[in-house]
């Protein structure tokens, strides 16, 4: 008689995945009070209390997270941006986000639509669920994140405003306010901030619309009070603080194409093959680490959205 | 002066001090790799400014013993380069000279930024007295006149990679130039310019300096 010994199951096996994903917050959660008593004897400051203290949101997790990545810390998520409306530096969004006025905020969803209009951002939202999106985020730059997005599929709000057989591309728009954003006083860009995407790409399911982060409203500096996330693209596609969303028959221009189109394109997909003409992409610094990694083709989204790029030339369309 | 010497060298290993306190303390933000290679980089370039600053000053000032310090600000600017240099090969590619190799072919701003890096070597080999005497003071002065090509191809570098602000690069440019001018007009003065007595007795003592240097 042939006895099969099964082998007695790890701590991975009867652990949640959830949780499992979610370990080093766990451990960075009970090294807190640890930490923060150890440097409290020392006189050091503590920087550890990472959470915004921002409204918290109700939301389910998605299938569709990363599910084998640790999260990039809250505090490193919202202090280390791209926004030029707020300034060039990295930690000018953190520093002089806080004159955006996310609330109230109104949405213009208009162009070749038949149920276009003006949404105040709260109706717009409340009728969906909000999910939580673990995906990692690439900066053309060369460096990138894992952070656990709450928001809305952009197709459910697309689809919605039912687009009429012209809507071809979607653009987006970020507000311009030098009121707001002391950053488009200077010209560092051309304001206001554009970004565009092909109706399927927006439609497709990994695309959102994200209204916060770790499970709270989104902060100022990462693009409140509305923001898009395409995971796929490098993270300039992934427009902040939007205030209009245009369906429209030609392709659109985004600002970084505008400034500089030979280095910045239409589809600006994270390909490792294709090089930035200054820069490799070949391989990138998550945020956190200490050597780099190597990038993913699609950021590692190749299996759900490979198909919408077959037979076209992707160095070419950049 | 020697006091003020010592100060002055403690001053310039402020950064670099500041840098390494910032690993350890975690106060280099998000990505700190990346803020040491600024760091280090505008360092150099600041450094290199500095000493291109002595001569202009010396000249405009009479204040001759600023020379003694012009080695120290030259040997500073290698050594953030040197750091520089270090960041990019460990932390960025990690040894690879494949990539590095490729890097530098391809990367425009790269193969300006190691031209800059590469021009410092033989200067900071040739800052000693000994060798100002081997090669003898004019060889060694036509030598370090290589000082301008790195400080220019550093500002290059700079303006090369930045992604789309370029106001800071710029701001480096502007110094770079205006130090780069001043010898253009140093020498049209000296070759058709009548000299004031205030020049004549600066351009005096700075022969008897000169004659100093070569003499150590």
């Amino acid at each position: 008689m042939l006895i099969r010994r099964v082998p007695d199951p790890g701590w991975s096996d009867v652990t949640p995945n959830a949780q499992y994903v979610r370990r080093r917050e766990f451990i960075r959660a009970a090294a807190v009070p640890l930490v923060a008593g150890v440097a409290g004897c020392l006189g050091l400051a503590s920087d550890a209390e990472a959470q915004g203290g921002l409204a918290k949101l109700a939301f389910k997790r998605s299938a569709l997270s990363a599910t084998d990545e640790s999260l990039t810390p809250y505090g490193d998520v919202t202090t280390y941006n791209n926004f030029f409306e707020f300034g060039t530096d990295k930690d000018s969004p953190s520093r002089f986000a806080s004159s955006l006025r996310p609330r109230p905020w109104t949405v213009t969803i208009d162009g070749a639509v038949k149920k276009g209009g003006q949404f105040a951002i709260d109706d717009l939202i409340k009728p969906y669920q909000l999910e939580e999106r673990v995906y990692r985020l690439r900066c053309v730059e060369g460096w990138s994140m894992v952070i656990p997005w709450i928001g809305i599929p952009l197709g459910d709000i697309v689809r919605k405003a039912e687009p009429t057989p012209q809507a071809r591309f979607v653009e987006f728009i970020t507000l311009n306010d030098p009121e707001q954003m002391p950053g488009v006083r200077r010209r560092s860009l051309d304001w206001p901030y554009v970004e565009g995407l092909r109706l399927d790409e927006a439609l497709h399911p990994l695309a959102i619309l994200a209204v916060g982060l770790y499970g709270e409203v989104l902060p100022n500096q990462n693009g409140a009070p509305l923001r898009l996330v395409v995971p796929w693209k490098y993270g300039f596609k992934s427009i902040k603080s939007i205030v209009r969303i245009r369906l429209v028959e030609k392709q659109p221009v985004g600002s970084w194409e505008r400034s500089q189109p030979s280095e910045y394109g239409f589809y600006s997909n994270v390909n490792p093959e294709v090089d930035h003409p200054r820069w490799t992409q070949a391989r990138e610094r998550r945020i956190g680490e200490f050597f780099k990694r190597k990038t993913l083709m699609f950021n590692g989204y190749a299996d759900q959205v490979g198909s919408l790029y077959t037979g076209l030339d992707l160095r070419k369309n950049y | 002066m020697r006091l003020l010497k010592s100060l002055a060298f403690a001053a310039a290993l402020a950064p670099a001090g500041y840098l390494a306190y910032g690993v350890f303390a975690h106060t280099l933000g998000a990505n700190p790799v990346d803020a040491i290679t600024d760091g280090t980089g505008t360092w150099t370039l600041r450094f290199l400014a500095l000493t291109l600053l002595i001569t202009p000053l010396r000249k405009w000032t009479g204040w001759n013993a600023l020379i003694r310090y012009r080695r120290m600000l030259g040997l500073f600017a290698f050594f953030y380069g040197t750091l520089h240099f270090l960041t990019y090969l460990v932390l960025d590619q990690f040894f690879s000279l494949d990539d590095i190799v490729a890097d530098i072919v391809k990367r425009p701003f790269i193969t300006a930024g190691f031209t800059a890096f590469v021009l410092m070597i033989p200067l900071a080999i040739t800052s000693t007295a000994g060798w100002i005497r081997r090669l003898g003071g004019k060889r060694w002065n036509l030598l370090h006149k290589l000082v301008y090509v790195s400080a220019a191809a550093g500002v290059v570098h700079y303006w090369w990679l930045v992604k789309s602000d370029i106001s800071r690069p710029a701001r480096y440019g502007a110094i770079v130039a205006i130090l780069l001018a001043a010898r253009v007009w140093f020498a049209y003065n000296a070759r058709y310019g009548v000299p004031s007595r205030a020049s004549a007795a600066a351009s005096r003592r700075v022969a008897d300096a000169s004659a100093t240097i070569d003499r150590l």
